[in-house]
C-alpha cells in the first residue's frame, strides 16, 4: 500500500551545542525573564550572585510566557551575552 | 478540486457512449446520421477523455466550437438533441425522452483509479510505500504519526476524494503550523483529514479550524506547549452544521458523531504531524485532558433563546463559521430546580467562579454550554444574551480580600495589593456562551479556558469557505 507522509516532511538540521565555557570569568551572563509569575525573584537572586562573583549580567523580558520570544530579543540576547539563564518558573 | 483539466477536442459534435447503457443504445441510429465523433468509454482513451470532461451520464453530447465547447445535454432528448446538433427532425421512432445511464468514470473503483492516474501528479506529498507484509495500521502507529487511536490510510486515491471537498488548490498555503512554525497546504490538511476519517465535506471546516488556531490571537503554540490541560475547543455555526450532519443535541460533547468526532482531530492532527507539536515534546500539558484527541461540536442555533454565537462576534447568520477556544474539558453544572433566570445565572456564576482556582481571577476566559432546558429559563424569564453576561459580571465581581494568598487557609491567591478591593472573575467579553445539548436535562456545561487575553489565547471565529 502506498500512503501519503502527513508530515511536513522536513529534516532539522542538528548543531552542535556551544561548548559551556570553564568559568564566567569576563562573560557577560544574561538573565531571561519569561514574564511568569516569581521568575523574577530567581532571576533577581541569581544576578546578586553573579555579580557578586564578578560576572556581567544583562537582564531581559519576553512581552509574554506564553509566546516565542521576539526574533528581535532573542537576535539581542545573542549578539549581548556568552551565556544566557532563562528562568521557567512554575 | 477540480476532477477534470482541458481536454481538446475536435469542432463539431463529440458524443461520449458506453456500451452497456440502453439510452446509448437507442440513439446509435442517430449517431450514425450525425457527423459525430464518438467518444466510447470502453478503452482507456476514451474513458480519459470522458473523466476529464466531467461526464457524469452517457450519452453525453457537447457542441465544440473554436476549440469551445458551447453546448452540452445527457441522455436522449430529441427537442435538445435536434437543438445542438441544428439538424432535424432527429430520432424518427424513437421515444421523445430516454434518460442517460451512469458514466464509467463514477463507478468506484474506476473513479478512484481515474482519479489517482490524472490527478495524482497534483499531489506532492512524499509517497510511503508500506511493505507488503506490514500491516498499514500498525506501520502508522510505528511512524509516530497517529493521535494513539488508529488513522485510516491517507492513500492517494481517499487524499484527491478529500481534496474534492474544497474548490481550493492542493498547494495553497493555509496557515504557518506552530510549533514548528511550518507552511502548511490544503493537501497536507486533507491528508491528515483523511487520516482522521473525516468525509470530504468536512474539510473546508478542518481548514477554517486551521486557519483560526494558528493566528496570533489565538496562539496555537502557547496552548500546545503549556503544562495546563488545555487544547483547541472548536464551536461551528451557520448552515454548515446541518450541511454535514454535525450534532448540536443529544449528547453534542461526546462520542457518535462523525462530523463532530473528526474535525477537531483533524486539526490536532495537522498540529503534531506538520507542526512537530507532540506529547512530551513541545507539548508539555501535566495531565493533559481527553478532548485534546480533538473537541468539535455544532450550536444549536434554532433552539436557541439568542441569537448565535458566530452573530454575537459579528458575522452574518447566513455565514457558516468556526470558532476555536482555549479550553479544557467540558465539567457540568448541575441546577434542577432553577425556575428564573436570576436564580439560574447564580448557579452558573458560581460554578463559573470555580475557573481554575476560586481564588484567581482575570487569568482564564471560559465557554458556557448553555443546555435547551436551562436555555429555556432564559427564554421564559426574557433574558438576553447581554443581559445574562452583565448579571454574571456583577455576580464575579469578587472581592480581593477573598483572593489573596493566605484567604480560606489556602496558600494559593493573589497578591496582597488587592486586598480591600474588588476585582472581576472575567475580563470584559472573557464568556463565551453557546446554546446546544439533548431536550432532557436542566444541565449546562462549563469549559473553562487559559491564560487569557492579548498575552496567552483569544477566540478567534474564521468563516468557513468552499
Amino acid at each position: 500500500m502506498k500512503v501519503l507522509d502527513p508530515t511536513s516532511e522536513q529534516v532539522p538540521a542538528i548543531r552542535a551545542r556551544t561548548a559551556r565555557p570553564e568559568t564566567l570569568d569576563g562573560l557577560t551572563v544574561g538573565l531571561l525573564d519569561i514574564s511568569k509569575a516569581r521568575g523574577n525573584v530567581f532571576l533577581d537572586r541569581l544576578d546578586e550572585v553573579l555579580r557578586s562573583r564578578g560576572a556581567r549580567v544583562e537582564r531581559f523580558i519576553k512581552p509574554t510566557f506564553t509566546k516565542p520570544a521576539p526574533i528581535d530579543l532573542r537576535h539581542e540576547i545573542a549578539t549581548r551575552c556568552d551565556v544566557v539563564i532563562e528562568a521557567l518558573a512554575d | 478540486m477540480s476532477p477534470s483539466t482541458k481536454v481538446e477536442l475536435p469542432d463539431g459534435l463529440t458524443v461520449v457512449v458506453n456500451a452497456e447503457c440502453p439510452t446509448c443504445t437507442l440513439v446509435r441510429p442517430v449517431l450514425d446520421k450525425l457527423n459525430v465523433h464518438i467518444v466510447s468509454e470502453d478503452d482507456d482513451d476514451g474513458l480519459e477523455i470522458s473523466y476529464r470532461l466531467g461526464v457524469e451520464t452517457v450519452p453525453t453530447l457537447l457542441r465544440v466550437e473554436g476549440g469551445t465547447e458551447q453546448a452540452r445535454t445527457v441522455g436522449w432528448s430529441r427537442s435538445r438533441w435536434e437543438e445542438i446538433t441544428g439538424a432535424a427532425p432527429l430520432g424518427a421512432g424513437l421515444p421523445d425522452f430516454r434518460p442517460g445511464c451512469g458514466s464509467r468514470t463514477l463507478e468506484p473503483s474506476v473513479a478512484d483509479e481515474l482519479a489517482v492516474r490524472f490527478q495524482g501528479h497534483r499531489l506532492r506529498s512524499r509517497r510511503v510505500e508500506l511493505g507488503a507484509l506490514e500491516d498499514e495500521a500498525e506501520a502508522m502507529f510505528e511512524r509516530g504519526w497517529t493521535d494513539g487511536l488508529p488513522v485510516v490510510a491517507p492513500t492517494e486515491a481517499r487524499v484527491l476524494r478529500m481534496l474534492g471537498g474544497t474548490d481550493r488548490d492542493p498547494a495553497e498555503i493555509v496557515a504557518v503550523v506552530p510549533p514548528d512554525l511550518v507552511e502548511c497546504s490544503v493537501e497536507k490538511v486533507a491528508v491528515n483529514a483523511v487520516m482522521a476519517g473525516c468525509r470530504p465535506e468536512f474539510l473546508p471546516v478542518v481548514l477554517a479550524a486551521l486557519e483560526a488556531a494558528c493566528t496570533t490571537e489565538f496562539n496555537a503554540h502557547g496552548v500546545l506547549a503549556t503544562t495546563m490541560p488545555v487544547g483547541p475547543v472548536l464551536v461551528v455555526n451557520g448552515p454548515v452544521r446541518r450541511r454535514i450532519g454535525m450534532n448540536s443535541g443529544v449528547n453534542v460533547l461526546g462520542q457518535g458523531n462523525r462530523a463532530n468526532s473528526t474535525i477537531g482531530r483533524a486539526v490536532q492532527l495537522v498540529i503534531r504531524n506538520v507542526g512537530g507539536g507532540r506529547p512530551g515534546g513541545v507539548d508539555r500539558a501535566a495531565q493533559g485532558n481527553p478532548g485534546k484527541v480533538g473537541l468539535c461540536f455544532a450550536e444549536d442555533e434554532e433552539g436557541s433563546p439568542w441569537e448565535p454565537l458566530h452573530v454575537s462576534r459579528g458575522f452574518d447568520a447566513a455565514v457558516s463559521t468556526v470558532t476555536v477556544f482555549a479550553g479544557e474539558g467540558p465539567r457540568g453544572v448541575v441546577d434542577q430546580l432553577s425556575r428564573d433566570p436570576e436564580s439560574l445565572a447564580r448557579s452558573l456564576a458560581a460554578c463559573l467562579r470555580t475557573v481554575q482556582h476560586p481564588k484567581l481571577a482575570l487569568a482564564f476566559d471560559a465557554l458556557v454550554v448553555v443546555g435547551p432546558e436551562h436555555g429555556r429559563v432564559f427564554r421564559e424569564g426574557g433574558w438576553s444574551r447581554a443581559q445574562l453576561l452583565a448579571r454574571l459580571d456583577e455576580l464575579l465581581t469578587l472581592p480581593g480580600d477573598d483572593l489573596v494568598r493566605g484567604a480560606g487557609g489556602i496558600a494559593e491567591g493573589l497578591a496582597p495589593t488587592v486586598a480591600g478591593i474588588t476585582l472581576p472573575k472575567f475580563r470584559p467579553g472573557g464568556i463565551l456562551v453557546v446554546h446546544a445539548g439533548g431536550g432532557a436535562g436542566l444541565f449546562s456545561t462549563i469549559i473553562a479556558g487559559w491564560a487569557s487575553g492579548p498575552t496567552g489565547s483569544q477566540p478567534v471565529t474564521r468563516e468557513v469557505r468552499t
